[in-house]
């Protein structure tokens, strides 16, 4: 089965720029685990690196499995995901408010990141199959909308509304990506216009409130805008070359939440300054131009999309998540690939890699 | 397929490729120009603020909803309370600002140590408590010298305040502080600890109308931890006022009239089921609640036999005596076991068995019928009808009458008394239903337990003709403003298994225990007001039953447990009454006063209307 091949063809610069980026973020997250105030949470530390062995078995995997077997797979990989979405709504692990969790055993896992694969498959799967240059009309959109749907409401019940506007926001990107035919786009776009204030009318006092508030933090000065302001000061005070590392005194006294998942680009930026928030966007620009670069030189549409469905989740999560931590966006808990601690994060990215290898490779392959 | 409908290959996504990199390049150089702006050109500022960890978050309480009974007399409010704080941080050299502090508010350096050497986990920046509700001596020497006292903070809180003392006690409630296992439940999840929350009666079941809103601040701190700039301000939402059913006069008056024993009073509106009074003795202080009590304090509390921490209304559980004769009395009319012209001959006892039942009157009361039955609450009588029912017929219409399982007022731990079944008693203990015991059950003895709320839902039931009500004490929920949230509405919760013929039997029955010369109930008689009522005398289980033993030679806790359910007036009732005196003796003596002077306080209008008028003029 093994092939030299395999080694010449192999993507070692993609593997290259993951370790890199991965080996930051272990280093950013001990900063953020260790020097927060009373209570340090080494062990997350710990947990992470084995998250990482996972993941980098996980990766190997996905990059094994040729990906065009994926086409043939992806309705099981759908059903068996959004089985799993229904399951932990029913039976998931009760934590702060939301039910996410599936516990097996000694771990927990979020199914709500695999399923975002599962989608970007299926979605893939469809519109290679169906893709032409006038592009997809409002009719043969309605099989993409309810693919997104399902999993996007599942999501939204936990509610972890961070994943679930994720989820949209790769079908959207991927969609447009296929393009939509110009008269449905119009027709989309005029839809939106019409019935967003209509909606709006509808929406009771304290909804409205809600989604203001969820817009704009700062309309919420105790809550969402002060983690804003505290992750903006950690984030500025940081100026040109960063207080140094694990001298982080925003992340040292807690004044920033989440600090190992939500918040980890603060103490990134304050520890390591401009410069160092600069090195860390460039190669997230870098993964994802490289990940681009795959769809590029595919030469098989459902390779391609899947390649281009792949890089829209990093793009997004990497974008929300930062303009989220510098005040541009609204406060979402959506995790910085790599960095975030987090085992289902880290394992579902890595196999998002393993994936890009895989299509990165086959395309001098003919089997 | 039209003639632009061209299969999407290669070069057509590379095309499509070009530009979504251009547009990911783009949203980067967004980034890229937001970090330049936090980072370099408000680097400075930001340093600066984050240097001192200037921007704090004060929070603000919300003041409480009160508390007002159901004519608007005040019950509950808040008062403003002086805490000190210190924020580690700012309050260096620590030791010596406390010393200062020591001096100022008197009291001992080692005192003060202990709460922050508690705290020691805490970050530097978050305030410890270091005493709660400082008087205003106390509060005037620390302002004075507030400069020389670096990272001390004074915050003023509302404070609970119960005004009428130990009125109500158990109904009210009290608020407390917020355990740790509270805080862990989730069930508060806007609550930190040193948060007050409602723990008990009114004060928890209502907490949600009651909390408001906590608000706060957004500040800008100095070195010294003192405010330099007030960036943004939520305002607390306060919480709502409770109106109560209760009325503040009668409950005064039956708190009164139980000075020194145990017991509860409880009384209704039969024709709405709202609760007029809801006493509990002994009671306690709310405040002391508020206020923190020793460990010594509170065991005194709960070690006290006469349970002054139990809402013996709806948590006491009783046999209920002579008054279950009106269910036995409805069971046997209904079923057709007797009718309004049974006689039985009464000679003091009644043999069943090779055992004898006694009459509580040992010479006899003679020929019987019911209604004389129940006036002169003839034991043997209703010891025969019980046998004619059997014990499950008899169960079957006291559970429908509502003994046997809680009313559903809104209170917590209401008891549900019990009403045994021979299916009880096997299940229960193995041995099958003695006959016997159908003797004791259908005077109200035996298994038979029952709670005074009970007794009362019963009493307004056959009061107004047959229907149940439940027990309300919410009368109305009012915004601040004076808005009605929430009125409450009276609710049906059952009907007595009676007919009108057997009603206006039991009910001429009740009206002669205290208007016919030998009714057990005649000391409640009053000139100008019509009652009917029912005695009721349970015996205290563990007495030994030696007929030699003289009333008042008996210890005091094995004294029997008074009784009296009454309502008034006899015809449209405004009023519904049962009093539960533990110990007292005979319900006769002990209860029926209890009741009657309540129902004198209601009716009598003028006087009442004379107290109401000075209660709310005191405010």
């Amino acid at each position: 089965m093994f092939d030299r091949r395999f080694v010449k063809y192999f993507d070692w610069g993609l593997l290259g720029l993951t370790f890199l980026i991965g080996i930051l973020g272990l280093v950013t997250l001990y900063s953020a685990v260790t020097s927060a105030t009373p209570t340090p949470q080494k062990t997350l530390y710990f947990k992470q690196m084995i998250w990482y062995c996972a993941g980098m078995t996980g990766m190997v995997l996905s990059f094994l499995v040729n990906y065009k077997s994926l086409y043939r797979w992806a309705p099981a990989i759908y059903v068996v995901c959004i089985l799993l979405l229904i399951y932990v709504l029913i039976m998931g692990k009760y934590v702060g408010g939301a039910r996410r969790w599936l516990v097996l055993g000694p771990i927990s896992i979020q199914p709500s990141e695999l399923v975002k694969i599962a989608v970007i498959i299926s979605l893939a799967r469809y519109y290679s199959k169906f893709s032409d240059t006038r592009g997809f009309t409002l009719r043969e959109l309605f099989t993409p909308l309810i693919l997104t749907a399902i999993p996007f409401i599942l999501i939204v019940k936990q509610p972890d509304l961070g994943t679930a506007m994720v989820v949209v926001l790769i079908a959207g990107f991927m969609t447009v990506f296929v393009k939509i035919e110009r008269r449905s786009f119009l027709c989309i776009v005029s839809a939106c216009t019409i019935t967003g204030p209509l909606v709006w009318f509808l929406l009771k006092g304290y909804q409205k409130k809600r989604i203001l508030t969820f817009i704009n933090p700062d309309r919420d000065p105790l809550g969402a805008g002060y983690h804003i302001i505290q992750s903006k000061i950690a984030i500025g005070s940081g100026m040109i070359f960063g207080k140094g590392y694990l001298k982080g005194t925003q992340n040292a006294l807690s004044f920033l939440p989440e600090q190992h998942t939500d918040f980890i680009f603060s103490v990134l930026a304050e520890e390591w300054g401009f410069v160092g928030s600069v090195v860390m966007l460039f190669l997230f620009l870098m993964l994802i131009i490289w990940g681009l670069n795959i769809a590029y030189r595919c030469r098989d549409p459902f390779g391609t999309i899947l390649a281009v469905g792949i890089t829209a989740m990093m793009f997004w999560q990497i974008f929300i998540n930062i303009g989220m931590a510098m005040g541009l966006m609204p406060i979402v808990g959506v995790t910085l690939p790599f960095i975030s601690y987090g085992g289902s994060s880290i394992v579902s990215i890595m196999v998002c890699v393993g994936l890009l290898m895989s299509i990165s490779m086959r395309r001098f392959l003919f089997e | 397929m039209g003639k632009y409908l061209q299969t999407a290959d290669t070069d057509w996504y590379k095309q499509r490729l070009i530009r979504v990199m251009l547009c990911v390049a783009g949203a980067f150089f967004i980034l890229l120009l937001r970090l330049f702006y936090l980072q370099v050109v408000q680097g400075q500022e930001l340093r600066r603020l984050s240097e001192n960890n200037c921007i704090r978050l004060q929070s603000t309480d919300a003041s409480r909803g009160m508390i007002f009974d159901r004519n608007g007399i005040l019950l509950v409010d808040n008062r403003p309370a002086f805490d000190l704080s210190i924020i580690l941080k700012d309050a260096k050299p620590v030791d010596r600002t406390i010393e200062k502090l020591a001096k100022l508010i008197e009291v001992p350096v080692s005192e003060l140590m202990k709460k922050i050497e508690h705290n020691k986990g805490i970050l530097s920046y978050k305030p410890i408590l270091l005493k709660q509700d400082i008087g205003r001596d106390a509060l005037a020497a620390v302002d004075v010298r507030k400069f020389d006292l670096p990272g001390i903070v004074v915050n003023v809180k509302p404070r609970r305040h119960y005004i009428k003392r130990q009125s109500a006690a158990h109904l009210i409630g009290y608020l407390s502080e917020i355990s740790s296992d509270e805080l862990k439940s989730g069930k508060h999840p806007e609550c930190k600890g040193g948060d007050f929350i409602g723990k008990f009666g009114v004060e928890k079941v209502f907490e949600r109308f009651l909390k408001g809103k906590q608000g706060g601040r957004q500040v800008e701190v100095n070195v010294m931890g003192q405010v330099v700039k007030v960036l943004k301000t939520v305002d607390a939402l306060p919480g709502q006022n409770i109106y109560l059913t209760i009325d503040y006069i009668l409950q005064k008056k039956a708190e009164a009239l139980l000075e020194g024993a145990a017991g509860a009073v409880v009384a209704m509106d039969p024709e709405t089921g709202d609760i007029l009074v809801m006493a509990s003795s002994p009671s306690f202080d709310q405040n002391a609640f508020v206020d923190g009590m020793s460990h010594k304090q509170w065991e005194s509390l709960i070690s006290n036999p006469l349970r002054p921490m139990a809402n013996k209304a709806v948590q006491g559980e009783y046999p209920p005596a002579s008054t279950f004769k009106i269910v036995t009395a409805i069971a046997g009319l209904e079923e057709g076991v007797i009718d309004e012209n049974t006689t039985m001959h009464c000679p003091g006892y009644y043999k069943y068995g090779n055992r004898i039942y006694r009459c509580w009157r040992r010479g006899g009361h003679g020929s019987v019928d019911i209604v004389k039955a129940l006036s002169q609450s003839c034991d043997v009588f209703f010891y025969q009808v019980g046998q004619k029912l059997g014990v499950d017929r008899l169960a079957f219409y006291a559970k429908a009458c509502g003994l046997g399982s809680a009313t559903g007022i809104n209170l917590d731990d209401e008891a549900e008394g019990l009403i045994p079944t021979s299916a009880w008693k096997k299940r229960r203990t193995g041995i099958s239903w003695q006959g016997g015991e159908t003797l004791s059950v259908a005077i109200g003895q035996g298994y038979d337990l029952s709670t005074p709320l009970q007794m009362l839902v019963l009493t307004s039931a056959l009061a107004n003709g047959g229907t149940g009500y439940k027990p309300l004490i919410l009368k109305s929920v009012k915004t601040v403003d004076g808005d009605i949230v929430i009125q409450s509405k009276r609710q049906i919760i059952g009907r007595l298994p009676a007919g009108k013929k057997t009603l206006a039997i039991v009910k001429k029955g009740l009206w002669e225990v205290v208007n016919s010369p030998k009714g057990t109930g005649r000391i409640a008689h009053i000139k100008g007001i019509d009652i009917s009522g029912k005695t009721g005398t349970a015996q205290v289980v563990g007495r030994t039953n030696d007929p030699h033993l003289s009333e008042k030679d008996i210890p005091d806790h094995f004294k029997d447990h008074a009784w009296f359910v009454s309502y008034a007036p006899s015809v449209d009732p405004q009023i519904a009454v049962a009093v539960l005196v533990e110990h007292g003796g005979h319900g006769s003596t002990a209860a029926a006063p209890i009741a009657r002077e309540i129902i004198r306080t209601y009716l009598e209008k003028d006087e009442y209307v004379r107290q109401l008028k000075a209660e709310i003029s005191k405010q």
